[in-house]
């Protein structure tokens, strides 16, 4: 089986999906003759035409709006964000216009925004940010956060399919990174199911995207220690594998959340609330959450590195919780 | 280089046929009467809740444009732009079924107002972030390139929407990609309660269309025919892919913002200087003088306008309210959508 990094896995889908559907299109700034900011889509524009493939002038705003128009018509846009800090400018567009319209007339829009997030490359406060939770709170939107090639290319694969608006988070720490082996063969990993990264008993880490590693990076640390530890990658956001949470809530007893976004409306605090509200009995520790904290995503290297959870703050959290 | 903007006179063409100009009286009189029924009689009667906004006043804006429109064309009316729903073959009881929050009206009572939108029919609503739609229309226009055909879509927006980031990066957009869309700003003198001396610099805001690239034209849009001519020519441009233009039509709004404003920073004499100019007053008159129609004719357009709206009334008001169980149902399009069942 081919190894392929997770932004050339990405790529494939996408390639793939175009090549599936003439009705999928690419939209956004530096995407054609540059082939994009991290080359995502790189030789598409030779491949596919520049009817698909279409630069836009900077107005983020105006991108998601015209994805929208072209979503309703019947066609498959996929939005590049240069970066997801970006995604603020077309905000208004994504939460009051796209995410509503299916609940307001009836009409599908089936759209993709996908984007580089995510801090670790000193890209500093607006080349660095999680802000995936601003659309997980939006009904009407699907939040995607994959953390391995595979399932990057089977999650960019399931959201141009679709029909609703989907948020697609690509980590760039991971872009070139994480390699794993995907398959040549058309698949697609279902939007909202969870996959458990790593099976064990007495302490479950829940987290998502570019965490995951570090959770495994702890995971195997604990091991040493004697501690059996699971891991729990959401892949989804919106909606989440709620019952893949509470089975390893169930199973462990034990729980750290755990997400590079920041701590206060972070997806752990959903978390927390579900596990309180429906596995309450089965815990024997607190709820735990590993986080980033509430500030911005500082620049200089010691910043963010204080800034960003690591296996050794996981590590500290769960010797602690593993000896409540 | 010479400037794009275009200063229009009078249609210099012969105009619409007859049978059109009878069609766009009948549409301005019951775009009149429905809204009058809608804000003055229901809303006031409690039977309609929440805002209620309407394009008393401009009426000519969405009848001469909207009469275009043709099969595959699209309309992304202003919520001052009741004549574009019926126009599209929206009906009255479906319109006012929504209005009363009805199971079976187009929204299913998720919306208020006119926000119905209609993809057979061509209709995108309107959001109430302004301004949003100018983006979405490039998008519909980009989707028209694809197909190879040569749509149009329309867009109306207030003055007071151009302030917006948003009319800025598409009318950019538009004008870079030569997308078919016809930029129709309603220009109403008042945003809610903020006068255009407020809200803009420039004298006319079609002046702005030179600097995107595009032809900015000037309309009385209180002239149902000057609006009727304006937009042809810009619709024909842009089936000829020759890329949007920016229609600014000068008009009153002679109401409130909406029923429960009573529009007292509106000087009186302005607003009697605007009745004297109301666009349906003046086209019947223009008629009537052509002797285009008479007086018989007018009498019983109003009387089946009046009996369409009491139909469309009694219906709304005997049909369903949506259970509120229903408020959770719909929010993604999937299998089994509860938006393919049957009300």
């Amino acid at each position: 089986m081919p190894v392929l990094t997770h932004l050339e896995a990405i790529k494939q889908g996408i390639w793939e999906e175009m090549e599936r559907d003439a009705a999928v299109f690419l939209i956004g700034e530096d995407i054609a003759e540059y082939g994009g900011a991290f080359k995502v889509t790189a030789g598409m524009l030779e491949k596919f035409g520049a009817e698909r493939v279409i630069d836009t002038p900077i107005s983020e705003s105006a991108i998601v709006g015209a994805a929208v128009g072209s979503a309703l018509m019947g066609l498959r846009p996929v939005v590049e964000m240069q970066f997801m800090d970006f995604i603020a400018c077309g905000f208004d567009q994504i939460v009051n216009m796209a995410a509503k319209i299916h609940y307001r007339w009836g009409a599908k829009v089936p759209m993709v925004i996908r984007g580089p997030s995510g801090a670790g490359v000193h890209g500093g406060p607006y080349h660095s940010q999680s802000n995936e939770m601003w659309f997980v709170h939006t009904p009407g939107l699907k939040v995607v956060v994959p953390a391995t090639a595979y399932d990057a290319k089977g999650l960019i694969k399931a959201a141009i399919r679709d029909d609703n608006p989907v948020i697609f988070y690509e980590h760039k720490f991971l872009y070139r990174r994480i390699k794993d082996e995907v398959p040549e063969e058309d698949y697609i990993v279902p939007i909202g199911k969870a996959a458990v990264r790593r099976e064990g008993t007495d302490l479950a880490i829940i987290t998502y995207g570019a965490m995951v590693w570090t959770a495994l990076d702890a995971a195997a640390e604990m091991e040493k220690e004697g501690v059996s530890v699971e891991v729990v990658d959401l892949r989804s956001l919106l909606p989440y594998d709620e019952e893949a949470v509470l089975a390893s809530v169930r199973k462990c007893s034990k729980v750290i959340l755990l997400h590079e976004d920041t701590r206060i409306g972070g997806m752990a605090g959903e978390l927390a609330a579900v596990i309180s509200e429906k596995a309450f009995d089965d815990l024997d520790g607190p709820i735990v959450r590993v986080t980033a904290p509430d500030t911005p995503v500082p620049f200089s290297p010691p910043l963010e590195e204080y800034f960003l959870p690591n296996a050794e703050k996981v590590v500290n959290a769960a010797r602690k919780l593993a000896a409540y | 280089m010479p400037s794009l903007k275009i200063q229009t006179a009078k249609p210099k063409t012969a105009g619409p046929e007859p049978a059109l100009l009878e069609r766009m009286l009948y549409y301005l009189k019951l775009t009149r009467e429905c809204e009058h029924r809608i804000e003055r009689v229901l809303y006031r009667q409690g039977k309609i809740v929440g805002g209620v906004y309407v394009g008393r006043g401009q009426e000519a804006i969405g009848v001469g444009s909207a009469i275009h429109l043709g099969p595959g064309d699209v309309v992304l009316p202003s919520h001052r732009d009741f004549s574009s729903f019926v126009i599209r073959g929206f009906t009255l009881r479906e319109i006012f079924c929504n209005w009363l929050g009805r199971a079976n009206g187009p929204s299913r009572g998720r919306e208020n107002t006119t926000h119905i939108g209609s993809l057979e029919r061509g209709v995108i609503p309107i959001i109430s972030p302004l301004g949003d739609t100018l983006p979405v229309a490039c998008g519909v226009a980009i989707a028209f390139r694809r197909r190879g055909a040569k749509n149009v879509a329309l867009v109306h927006f207030g003055e007071g929407t151009t302030s917006r980031g948003d009319v800025h990066e598409a009318m950019n957009m538009a004008a870079v990609m030569k997308l078919a869309v016809i930029f129709i700003c309603n220009n109403n003198a008042y945003a809610y309660s903020t006068a255009t001396n407020k809200q803009y610099a420039v004298k006319d805001l079609a002046d702005r269309a030179p600097g995107y690239g595009m032809p900015g034209v000037v309309v009385d849009g209180n002239d149902v025919l000057d609006v009727h001519q304006v937009v042809s020519e810009a619709i024909a441009r842009a089936r000829r892919g020759e890329g949007p233009s920016f229609i600014e039509c000068k008009t009153f709004r002679m109401t409130g913002h909406s029923a429960h404003d009573a529009a007292e920073y509106v000087p009186e004499s302005l607003k009697e200087e605007w009745a004297r100019k109301d666009p349906i007053q003046r086209f019947e008159k223009l008629l009537l003088d052509r002797k285009l129609v008479s007086k018989a004719q007018i009498s019983n357009m109003e009387k089946k306008i009046r009996q369409e709206i009491d139909d469309a009334v009694a219906f709304a008001e005997a049909s369903p309210l949506p259970e509120g169980t229903t408020a959770v149902e719909g929010v993604y399009c999937g299998p089994n959508c509860w938006w393919e069942r049957p009300v």
